[in-house]
């Protein structure tokens, strides 16, 4: 193995560490605020790349058939609740906010589709239609289990993550994607061949991470955000409520997934069932991250990257065994130098 | 809600189950034999979820691997080395007790959730090392597995190999019905109430929830063994990680609270399974596996609506069986109270910061033997946080706490409850659904030393019959008998607070702490209360009260130690006590 290969091999690493650690990020903000452990999320960058498959083609993506499948579905149980607990002045906003707002975006989505808009707009409305699909899932899905114990919503969680598979079956169909890269230019430095591509991953990755540092670091929401994370009681009695911020955290998680899938697509042909294993590896850098740490996080995914890729060199038949074997170490690590447990829940 | 969960079925019913479980390939065709088959495979699988996941409060899905691994070590063995498939099957166990032991050690002793995400991971990975490891056949497998044999008779039809599928499957059911309903099930049962709880009854939780999950492993890795030699090839693909979902729908659908939830949820899901993909390629017009959606969103709606799955619905259907009363049996040992010169817990200088705060700032005093010393304080004066420094359940940031002489500070809970220190909790931790009886069973414990092999092959029954009597005796004690078979989590707060002194009087401490016991209790109850504890003094045990409640606090203790943001203000008598001026100033912001 020369220098020249070992860049290349170190190249395509940080790429994909860069894709892992915006959904470490997002499993880690996901459990931090909801205490959801989010299996499905892989299956969001798969619609990501999906959905930015179809518009390429002209075609009105499967997208917009479960987002208006989901929208009536919330519509109803809004409906139902705001019935049952007598709130019916309260029913035209969330109506608005649950259905209408969704069916908008899908409308937009579906008219827009076959005028083939240029690739930046494309990129716009494939994030807008698949982040329209997390705070309906968090509403359907998870806001009636808000109590619930970790275990029950991560065994819910498996489950989301069956349905979205056969549904990403169902809407877009057996055959793989890939999607055009944003740029085919490649820069030489020294010996090495640099894509443009990959820069733009490694960028469009950090400047992600830093605009959720400012995010949560400035903004009201976000520090909304992180009380809920530390203390959702306390969270309700000063007046967030625990709702709006699942919602808003399920938002956020999915736009990352989502941008993840808008990474990947030119990277490689992502199949309808092909989130779940790139969900995992999130998982792996964000298990290194004890499920908590935002950069440690970040940087167990990185590792994860280039493991995986040098791994694809020596041994490529293995790769992904040697990737998920990852987390023996870290678990090892982390069981030997924890403190006995405190009360868990 | 006083209805319990009967961990067995009676008699009849279970004998009418097998009647009809031996009639089936008898009266069936063969299509119904080999569902048959693989219901009873899936069930013994699913039991161990049963008892991993409803029961310990834990999950795996990785439990087609430990089928996978089960089933490919003996197709190796066999196959390649011709070793006999009886042989082949500890060789398998020994294998996943290994791995087993390993994956939990590695993540049992975290707090969080570490072991189900390990298990996707070691779900994964097993399936894809199968299907690329040349010497076990790649992705097409290994062939050629020979039949199951006994001498002189094989095993070849499927018919046949039903009845062994399912004398293993009731075994295993036996077994593990003998485990719940025992020393160190009713342990595993308590496991929901928080490790707090269990732990300062002696349970070691991390160990416990070890044994639960390689017990797990090893129900998975023999049905994999009978599955290789049913099928007679193995290839990678029924190892994976959606089968290991498919395994926990089977443990949750069925109720992950009774060992029969995993014999109705294997059948409800194979057969819906079964039907589904008849059906779903006919309305929608396409080939896939469409099932896991109609699978995903059921689940959703079960985990929403009836969380405790569809056991209970039937369970209802069969006729009640009165509990019967509890037998009298010799007492369980009895420790000697009158141990030695010296106090017989000693705080000194004990300190405990929470960042910049100090909740306690070195406090000292001591507990004589066979008193009761009250500690008292207004709210917030770091009471509660002194008692869990005694008990272990936080930790020393300085200073020492000594028992019977021997240090005690960082020590934990479950080593500090061995030396014969009980408790009871501010917040009430029974298991709701288990019976006054089984709670405060729970209390002897360390008095007993039955272990899972035991009592799942039912040979704990002499001791269990000890127990059960040493708790109905505390029960009595505490004059609870009339409620001994109810469900804990139906009784009043202030009763369950009994219940809680009596599971600590179970354990036959030497030093009986109790974090406000009096609270929620009516007048007379408080004297019914008062009384109980003067004649657990009586029998040598020592006892620290932290309370509120000044009549009761004055009235019953020996001493008292009064503390106030942390120090201690006063100590003495309590007629010294209600005259210092320092604690009237404390209680009533002084008189000016």
């Amino acid at each position: 193995m020369d220098l020249t290969i070992t860049a290349l091999l170190a190249q395509d690493g940080i790429t994909n560490g860069a894709i892992y650690a915006l959904l470490a990020l997002a499993l880690v903000l996901v459990f931090a605020v909801t205490r959801v452990i989010w299996i499905p999320s892989g299956e969001f960058v798969a619609y990501g790349t999906l959905t930015l498959a179809g518009l390429q083609l002209g075609k009105s993506p499967g997208t917009i058939g479960l987002l208006v499948g989901m929208a009536i579905v919330a519509g109803a149980i809004e409906a139902w609740s705001c019935f049952a607990h007598g709130q019916t002045r309260a029913l035209p906003r969330r109506l608005l906010l649950w259905t209408a707002a969704p069916l908008a975006i899908a409308g937009l989505v579906h008219w827009l589709a076959p005028l083939q808009p240029p690739f930046a707009v494309q990129i716009a409305l494939a994030l807008a239609a698949v982040t329209a699909l997390g705070p309906l899932l968090y509403r359907i899905v998870y806001q009636p289990l808000a109590e619930a114990s970790v275990l029950v919503l991560l065994i819910v969680s498996v489950a989301v993550h069956l349905a979205l598979t056969g549904l990403g079956l169902w809407f877009f169909g057996a055959e793989g994607s890939r999607t055009p890269p944003f740029s085919s230019e490649s820069f030489r430095v020294g010996e090495v061949i640099v894509s443009a591509q990959s820069i733009l991953v490694v960028l469009s990755s950090l400047l992600l991470i830093l605009a959720l540092y400012f995010f949560f670091g400035r903004t009201l929401y976000g520090k909304a955000l992180r009380a809920t994370a530390l203390n959702r009681v306390g969270a309700r009695l000063v007046g967030i409520s625990p709702n709006l911020a699942g919602a808003l955290t399920f938002s956020l998680a999915t736009l990352l997934c989502a941008f993840s899938g808008v990474l990947i697509g030119p990277i490689t042909t992502v199949y309808y069932d092909s989130g779940f294993l790139v969900s995992l590896k999130g998982f792996v850098g964000a298990i290194i991250g004890g499920l908590a740490s935002y950069p440690l996080a970040a940087v167990g995914a990185l590792l994860v990257g280039l493991l995986e890729s040098f791994s694809s060199f020596w041994a490529s038949a293995f790769k992904e065994v040697i990737v998920f074997t990852l987390i023996i170490p870290v678990l090892l690590w982390r069981s030997l130098t924890a403190h006995h447990h405190e009360e868990e829940e | 809600m006083k209805a319990l969960a009967r961990v067995s079925m009676g008699p009849a019913a279970f004998a009418a189950i097998v009647v009809l479980l031996a009639i089936v390939p008898l009266t069936m065709p063969p299509f119904w034999v080999t569902l048959g088959n693989y219901i009873g495979l899936y069930s013994i699988v699913a039991l161990g979820l049963v008892l991993l996941t409803g029961v310990a409060g834990q999950t795996s899905f990785g439990q087609a691997a430990f089928v996978g691994l089960g089933a490919y070590t003996t197709a190796y063995l066999t196959t390649r080395y011709g070793t006999s498939p009886w042989l082949t099957l500890p060789i398998g166990l020994v294998i996943t007790f290994a791995v087993a032991l390993f994956l939990g050690f590695i993540t049992l002793r975290m707090r969080g959730h570490y072991l189900p995400l390990a298990t996707i991971a070691w779900g994964i990975s097993l399936s894809l090392l199968f299907g690329n490891l040349d010497f076990l056949g790649g992705h097409t497998g290994l062939t050629g597995i020979p039949p199951l044999a006994l001498p002189g008779f094989e095993l070849k039809s499927e018919r046949h190999f039903y009845y062994l599928i399912w004398a293993i499957a009731l075994c295993a059911l036996w077994a593990s019905s003998n485990l719940l309903d025992s020393r160190p099930g009713r342990a595993i049962r308590a496991l929901k109430g928080g490790l707090e709880m269990v732990e300062a009854f002696g349970v070691d939780a991390a160990r416990l929830k070890i044994v639960v999950f390689v017990y797990a492993g090893l129900l998975a890795c023999v049905s994999g063994w009978l599955y290789a030699h049913l099928q007679r090839f193995v290839n990678p693909s029924p190892f994976g990680i959606h089968q290991g979902i498919e395994y926990l729908f089977m443990a949750v659908v069925g109720g992950a609270g009774s060992v029969w939830g995993a014999v109705v949820g294997a059948t409800l899901i194979t057969l819906l399974k079964q039907w589904l993909q008849d059906l779903l390629p006919h309305i929608l017009g396409r080939a896939g596996n469409f099932e896991i959606v109609v699978f995903g969103v059921l689940m959703v709606l079960l985990l929403q609506r009836a969380r405790e799955g569809v056991w209970p619905w039937l369970e209802r259907l069969l006729p009640k069986r009165a509990s019967p009363p509890v037998p009298d049996a010799p007492a369980l040992p009895v420790r000697r109270k009158t141990a030695g010169e010296g106090a017989r817990l000693e705080v000194d200088a004990a300190r405990k910061q929470f960042g910049g705060l100090v909740a306690v700032n070195d406090l000292s005093f001591e507990i004589r033997p066979g008193e009761i010393l009250g500690l008292i304080g207004p709210n917030g004066a770091g009471k509660t946080t002194m008692f869990n420094l005694i008990s272990g359940a936080l930790r020393l940031t300085a200073g020492d706490v000594r028992f019977c002489g021997a240090s005690i500070g960082g020590r934990q809970p479950y080593e500090i409850a061995r030396l014969g220190i009980g408790r009871t909790f501010q917040h009430v931790k029974l298991i709701g659904s288990m019976s006054v009886l089984d709670n405060v069973a729970l209390g002897a414990y360390l008095r007993s030393e039955a272990g899972v092999l035991r009592a799942a092959l039912k040979l704990d029954r002499a001791e269990e019959a000890r127990i059960k009597a040493e708790a109905a005796r505390q029960i009595a004690r505490c004059r609870l008998d009339a409620h001994t078979f109810d469900a804990a989590g139906s009784l009043a707060l202030g009763r369950q607070r009994i219940v809680e002194i009596a599971r600590a009087l179970a354990a036959d401490p030497l030093l009986l702490l109790l974090d406000e016991p009096a609270a929620g209790l009516r007048y007379l109850e408080k004297q019914e209360l008062a009384a109980l504890l003067r004649s657990v003094r009586a029998d040598g045990m020592t006892i620290l009260l932290v309370d509120h409640d000044m009549d009761f606090v004055m009235g019953l203790t020996d001493r008292l130690v009064v503390m106030g943001f942390g120090e201690k203000l006063a100590e003495g008598l309590p007629a010294e006590i209600q005259k210092n001026p320092v604690v009237l100033e404390a209680y009533l912001g002084g008189i000016e």
